[in-house]
């Protein structure tokens, strides 16, 4: 089944879907972030007054909890297009 | 949209497209400091401020009031490195409106900006606490957590610096995609993008990054 495929076209590929699969660690950031937003805006149906302050607290808040969302983001924009793995099997030479 | 090539003596010298837009986005910043210098210097005091002068004022009371509640009273004269990082990283990350492209969009640029953060953060920690009482920090609150408080310190600037990169870094690239993908129709399409990931996400990003430099570095005074 894989006859004809070369083994560059298949590392690229694989990095293809490595990175598709590093991307599910978006979901974390997502749920974290939605649960921050909704302390927040709870928060500001009982203090409409302290809006502001509610407002940065809960954006640096989610800054921080999408960290490790942007980890897999990373690792997925170096799989794509700096593609360490096919410069790897390059290197091999085989 | 600008790549420099240099050659010295036969050896070829590329100078990337972002460390060109950085110096250009510098070279705007020091127009900008010099004309209003020059404003500040011939208006009268008893005037009441207009015009560009007024934007300046509102942005410099906005800078001096977070680092008055972030770092405390006495850490005041961190104002003007928080302002000029603040005002450095709104125009870079804007800079993509004009089809540049970010100078943030480069991990060297946030890199260095999260480095700086981070040498700050230990010379003032260092300084203030003398250097037992800083070795010690890293012991609280149980000795055994030493290493796991040492990689907690050294993952701030790594944390830091992808995070506005990463965010940039998408934007850039969901920007290009779509801009190829759709072709002749593209400007019907990005403006809204645009405003979501140039305008809303590099003003956002601006103000987590000055924050979070603002809290790391007040962390480390004891007042």
């Amino acid at each position: 089944m894989l006859q004809g495929i070369t083994s560059e076209a298949f590392i690229l590929g694989c990095s293809a879907i490595g990175a598709g699969l590093a991307m599910i660690a978006g979901i974390g950031p997502g749920i974290g972030q939605g649960h921050a937003a909704a302390q927040g805006a709870a928060a500001v149906g009982r203090q409409p007054e302290a809006q502001a302050d509610i407002i940065r607290t809960m954006l640096l808040g989610q800054a921080v909890a999408e960290t490790t969302g942007i980890y897999g983001l990373v690792i997925a924009i170096i799989l794509l297009f700096v593609r360490p793995l096919l410069t790897a099997y390059l290197e091999l030479g085989l | 949209m600008f790549e420099i090539t240099l050659n010295l003596g036969g050896k070829e010298i590329v100078i990337a497209e972002t460390i060109v837009n950085t110096y250009i986005v510098t070279f705007l910043l020091i127009i900008f400091a010099i004309v209003v210098n020059r404003k500040i210097k011939n208006a009268k005091p008893e005037d009441t401020p207009s015009g560009l002068l007024n934007v300046v004022e509102v942005a410099v009371e906005a800078i001096q009031t977070l680092v008055k509640q972030n770092m405390g009273e006495k850490q005041i004269w961190f104002a003007p490195y928080i302002f000029s990082l603040a005002f450095f990283l709104v125009v870079s990350n804007l800079f993509g409106l004009f089809g540049f492209t970010p100078p943030t969009s480069d991990y060297n640029v946030t890199l260095t900006l999260a480095l700086i953060t981070f040498t700050l953060t230990q010379f003032y920690g260092i300084k203030n606490n003398g250097i037992v009482g800083y070795a010690k920090g890293f012991l609280d609150p149980l000795p055994f957590l030493l290493p796991l408080n040492i990689l907690g310190e050294l993952a701030n600037p790594i944390s830091l610096s992808f995070r506005l990169f990463g965010n940039i870094l998408s934007g850039v690239i969901i920007m290009s995609l779509l801009y190829n993908a759709l072709g002749l129709i593209a400007p019907l399409i990005t403006p809204v993008l645009h405003a979501y990931f140039d305008v809303f996400s590099g003003i956002l990003q601006t103000f987590i990054f000055t924050m979070l430099t603002m809290i790391f570095i007040g962390g480390s005074f004891n007042d």
